[in-house]
């Protein structure tokens, strides 16, 4: 693990050497995070989403914890016991705003997460591992963030169960028992609240495991970075500590501006109105619509309107859930021997003006009511979606002639390499 | 193997989509056009500042104790307010004795008799939340042609722009525009309902609440326009809604600026630290 000029730690004092050869925590802190972790000494901006998505992890879990204390799941007193919290409870408005808003800014770090992934391929050879565990931690927050938003037992924390439940009721032959199974009723009710909270619960401490998992993973080839070269020598590399742990310290600080802007400034505006109203099976919203970050996926759901050999609605739950499979198979999909975006023309083009302007209009049509002319374009989109992971890529890594990379990450910093002028005479002498 | 597994999942997706957009497309082209009044005729929320709006926003306690007297005098009769409790009026200024007085007032508070644990009303202590107007759903549905009156304690977070929907509501009865009825002759607003354009369906069970001047007696003698009734509770229901919303941004501010403060202080430091691995020409 990790490189030979890798700093080793050495225990400053007798305690610190005591808890080193029988407990060696500190060891394990020092080689993960610390200065005994050489990192690409070239990495942007976008490599700091990984720590801020740690962050926004526990912060939801800390504040999470605190509003189990005070809330109750069950459905004759789950509403009140929220706006108990919000009246009532010693900065309970705070708690509550914060896990609301945390958990957009858990989408919104891990979203800029992935689409690096994306642009950089960083999901290639040596690191699939690390991209595959990453597809499941967001799997796993797709499911922890539905049965949250359940919850409150708002209107749209009922009707989003209802319609989301409801998918599994499109699975041939078992999908309606599965369905009542899932719910442990007919509709959403004092059964389903409570497994939904149980759940929401564990969930959190599942991705915490898988994490560990992911940041183990990374720390056997190291992090990639923006040339996409790998790591040739000590001149490539800096030591985590101090350098990427100042750097993620800022990029933490602009992130939480954000975060505290909105919390306290705007902290309703990325949720529905509708969830203040307590939860009535007989009214139906006019729009039920799931939380923002779920907006393209559920754009994709809509999209399939039409029965074609299966029902449309199995065909929307296929495509729904093949929409987010497909990132599992992106390092055999993607063939291209070069890593980064900046060296790819024809990716990159594919990528700002093809898969980003079509998540956007996703993103838009599923928040939009379903009605024309969104639906015709998000089927377009979806259209899109699923050629670029499929058809393009594959296509695009195949015949695309990539630019010249750099020899190495030094190279690219300091503009020269001894060794590749040395492996350049030797070349030419040769 | 995965690569022609995945190109013909991508082409079947696809081809699937695209025949749904085939059959939309051409629905949506032969379709006849049907407008719906709800659609055309439904208007945003009317432009209205309040004293707690924007970041810097206060409650005007006067206009809160205004608005809490048009709700007592004007809506109480058939909304409730179930997550307000008696003793969070001293945040609207009144001191402990004008809330036990003001509690008072309110003499339908359920409770059981502690000799008999027979059902009892009683007049409220502080500790008590509102009252509902009526003793269950089925009660209030009956009283009023089958539509029961939502609680209030959260209805300006419970619609779009709430504050200004409500002051909206209020003020925007009126008779049908012609415009409306000349586009869709067969529009109209049955028995029991009554036209607002403010008012998503257009047709809405509750007949105008606040109909004339002087309908309540400010106790601070604000002249009561149909405007500033309507003003006034609109605001009282924002803090109903959300009790803690000046704490919240004043709080926000000194969290804001320590945060600035401490993403400076990280700026700099991790300039200081990484001055030590700025590129060096090597020669």
């Amino acid at each position: 693990m990790s490189f030979p000029w890798a700093r080793q730690y050495e225990p400053t004092n007798g305690f610190m050497k005591f808890l080193d050869e029988r407990l060696p925590l500190p060891r394990l802190v020092y080689n993960a995070v610390g200065a005994g972790y050489p990192v690409p000494r070239n990495l942007s901006y976008m490599w700091n989403f990984g720590v801020l998505a740690g962050f926004f992890l526990v912060a939801q879990i800390v504040t999470g914890v605190v509003l189990a204390m005070h809330y109750a799941a069950n459905a004759e007193v789950a509403f009140g016991t929220v706006e108990h919290i919000m009246r009532d409870v010693n900065w309970g408005w705070l708690m509550r705003y914060a896990h609301a808003n945390g958990a957009s800014f858990f989408f919104i770090v891990v979203y800029i997460h992935i689409f690096r992934g994306f642009f950089y391929s960083s999901y290639k050879a040596p690191r699939e591992m690390i991209w595959l565990l990453g597809v499941v931690i967001f799997l796993l927050m797709m499911a922890t963030a539905f049965m949250g938003y359940v919850l409150p037992w708002g209107q749209m924390s009922f009707w989003g169960a209802k319609v989301i439940t409801g998918l599994f009721g499109a699975i041939p032959l078992v999908g309606e028992p599965l369905q009542v199974w899932l719910l442990g009723g007919f509709a959403p009710d004092n059964a389903a609240l409570n497994r939904f909270f149980s759940l929401h619960f564990l969930l959190p401490f599942v991705i915490a495991g898988v994490v560990i998992l992911h940041i183990w993973a990374l720390h056997i080839p190291g992090s990639s970075n923006p040339t996409g070269v790998e790591v040739k020598k000590e001149s490539d590399t800096l030591p985590f500590h101090p350098y990427y742990t100042a750097k993620d310290g800022f990029g933490l600080g602009v992130i939480l501006l954000f975060f505290a802007f909105m919390v306290f400034f705007l902290p309703n505006t990325l949720g529905h109105p509708d969830n203040y109203i307590e939860a009535n099976p007989l009214a139906t919203p006019a729009h039920i619509v799931p939380e923002w970050y779920f907006y393209p996926f559920y754009a994709i759901l809509r999209a399939f309107t039409f029965d074609f050999i299966l029902s449309a609605k199995l065909w929307g739950v296929l495509a729904m859930f093949a929409a987010i499979l497909v990132w599992f198979f992106l390092p055999w999909l993607d063939r291209s021997p070069v890593r980064s975006g900046h060296y790819r023309p024809l990716f990159r083009k594919f990528f700002w003006f093809g898969l980003i302007p079509c998540m956007v209009v996703l993103f838009i049509c599923g928040g939009a009511p379903a009605e024309e002319p969104f639906v015709m374009i998000s089927q377009i989109a979806t259209a899109y979606y699923f050629l670029h992971f499929l058809v393009i890529l594959p296509i695009v890594s195949s015949i695309e002639k990539p630019e010249p990379l750099p020899y190495s990450i030094t190279e690219a910093v300091l503009g020269e390499d001894e060794d590749a002028t040395l492996g350049a005479t030797a070349a030419a002498k040769a | 193997m995965i690569r022609i597994g995945g190109f013909l999942v991508g082409i079947g997706f696809t081809v699937v989509v695209l025949f749904s957009f085939i059959m939309g497309a051409y629905n949506f082209a032969t379709e006849d056009k049907v407008g719906a009044p709800e659609y055309e005729f439904y208007k945003k929320p009317k432009d209205v500042a309040f004293a707690q709006d924007g970041a810097f926003g206060k409650w005007d306690l006067a206009q809160l104790q205004r608005g809490y007297q048009v709700y007592k005098e004007v809506c109480a009769a058939c909304h409730g307010l179930q997550y307000v409790a008696f003793r969070d009026l001293a945040q609207l200024g009144y001191n402990e004795d004008e809330v036990k007085a003001l509690a008072a007032e309110w003499i339908n508070v359920p409770d059981i008799d502690p000799d008999t644990g027979e059902a009892i009303v009683r007049p409220g202590v502080p500790t008590d939340n509102f009252p509902s107007p009526y003793p269950n759903n089925v009660a209030a549905a009956a009283a009023n042609n089958n539509a029961i009156p939502p609680d209030l304690s959260l209805m300006t977070k419970a619609r779009g722009d709430g504050t200004a929907y409500v002051y909206s509501l209020l003020t925007g009865y009126g008779p049908i525009p012609e415009e409306l009825t000349a586009k869709y002759p067969e529009f109209d607003t049955p028995d029991g309902l009554h036209f607002n354009e403010y008012f998503p369906n257009l047709n809405i069970a509750m007949a105008p609440p606040i109909t004339t001047k002087d309908q309540v007696t400010y106790a601070d003698g604000t002249e009561a326009t149909i405007s500033q009734m309507s003003q006034d509770v609109s605001a009282f229901l924002a803090w109903t809604a959300e009790p803690k919303m000046v704490e919240r941004k004043q709080t926000g501010w000194v969290v804001m600026l320590f945060l600035l403060f401490a993403t400076i202080l990280a700026y700099f430091s991790k300039q200081q630290i990484w001055s030590a691995a700025k590129p060096k020409k090597t020669k």
